[in-house]
């Protein structure tokens, strides 16, 4: 299984010198299991690019996996190239809702004014899923879907492919009621994702100075993030959404912060970039 | 590690909830499982939570004695939080009910199902109201 950053910035788009260094673009993670599937975590604009690495040839299923519809997380999808092939199978997943269906919320993003093509004219083979209760299957890897802590329906996920695991879960406040103290692993949200996995891709947006006034908005500080992946057992824990005013040289030292309270055993903590490469 | 299947978000959620209300509150699972009651809720069961911890089905309805304002007893189909797991419907009404400490205490509970989506039950939440009855055995 190998996994593949394409966007790792949260909430918005920064483009600029001052991050050349981790990236720009929004959430998208790819995870290739052998030729059968391509599987896509997120579609914020870091699909774009993987788009265009995809070729035209490029017969294999694409299936989109929406953690939630917030539009960081959401607006790649109308510049993902193998949308607009007509031999492109793209299977999109997300978060069921109680209100409408996933494609007429998504439909939204693909009409006037926000955009001019509808939806419904998309040429490829295009379908909507809302994620199981349980396990399914994708290829030869078997995929877990949770709701997690963030405002709205949004969702976890884990990937097992081959024996090993990778858990995504980019917008997350676990700790939204205060600490858990004693509270056993079994009420952490998300658990059932993260819990033991080989690699967790988890927000981490804020420092713990700014998670104070930020209560509710569904992020986790540097702080919590790593209690959380030790909590849940996690073996390596890669930092993700970053904050759009974070320049490359402070997320560098969030880095190091996190190596201090990761403390001594395993892989300390590491920052997510654009091009970076996940093997498990 | 613990090796309990991991909680529906909404109960965990629901435990944050109670956790912060001044209110007593109780929460089951979707199997009737006792899996939190808060704090104001210990001053009406006789017990805190940390002491009794997570309870089966079988096992809460036995130990919380209840019975109507005339002594009969009150069938768990009758309970609000039974009828909430039921029926998956909101129900109240009041009792008497003798807590751990074997003080016995008129209530009324209002009981309501967690619904993660609208045919997917994920468990009940009760909340307590205590009475002033004037009866010296009430604390």
């Amino acid at each position: 299984m190998k996994a593949r950053i394409w966007g790792c910035r949260g909430s918005l788009p920064t483009p600029g010198p001052r991050t050349l260094g981790f990236g720009g673009n929004t959430s998208c993670v790819s995870v290739e299991l052998d030729n059968d599937a391509l599987v896509v975590l997120d579609a914020g604009t870091g699909i774009h690019e993987l788009g265009l690495r995809i070729e035209p040839g490029d017969s294999r299923p694409i299936h989109v996996c929406l953690t939630h519809l917030h539009l960081d997380h959401l607006e790649g999808l109308r510049f993902f190239a193998p949308l607009w092939r007509p031999e492109s199978e793209i299977h999109i997943w997300g978060p069921p809702s109680p209100v409408s269906p996933l494609f007429e919320r998504i439909a939204r993003s693909f009409s006037p004014p926000l955009f001019p093509i509808r939806l419904s004219d998309v040429p490829c083979s295009l379908s909507f899923h809302d994620v199981p209760g349980g396990e399914w299957q994708v290829g030869p890897a078997r995929l877990l879907a949770e709701p997690v802590i963030h405002p709205g329906p949004t969702l976890g996920f884990r990937v097992d492919g081959g024996g090993r695991t990778l858990a995504y879960i980019p917008d997350h406040e676990p700790f939204l009621g205060g600490e858990h103290g004693g509270r056993a692993s079994d009420w952490l949200s998300g658990y059932a994702v993260a819990a033991e996995v080989d690699v967790l891709v988890h927000d981490a947006q804020y420092t713990a100075d700014e998670y104070a006034s930020r209560v509710g908005w569904g992020h986790s500080s540097i702080d919590q993030t790593v209690r959380y992946a030790r909590a849940a057992g996690a073996r390596r824990l890669v930092l993700f959404h970053h904050d759009p005013l974070r320049s490359d040289d402070e997320l560098a030292a969030l880095r190091d912060r996190a190596a201090v309270l990761w403390g001594a055993g395993g892989r300390p903590p590491e920052l997510a970039e654009e091009g970076m490469e996940i093997r498990l | 590690m613990e090796q309990r299947r991991p909680k529906h978000l909404v109960l965990i959620l629901a435990r944050e909830f109670a956790s912060t209300l001044a209110t007593p509150m109780l929460i089951s699972d979707a199997d009737g499982n006792l899996v939190f009651f808060n704090e104001p809720a210990g001053g009406v069961l006789g017990r805190s939570f940390d002491e009794v911890g997570e309870l089966p089905a079988s096992r809460w309805a036995e130990l919380f004695e209840t019975e109507e304002l005339d002594g009969t007893p009150v069938p768990l189909a009758r309970m609000p939080a039974g009828i909430a797991l039921m029926e998956a419907r909101p129900a109240h009404h009041r009792f008497v009910i003798k807590g751990l400490d074997a003080v016995r205490r008129v209530i009324s509970v209002t009981a309501f199902p967690l619904l993660a989506h609208t045919d997917d039950l994920v468990g009940v939440v009760a909340i307590f109201w205590r009475e002033n009855t004037g009866d010296p055995q009430q604390t």
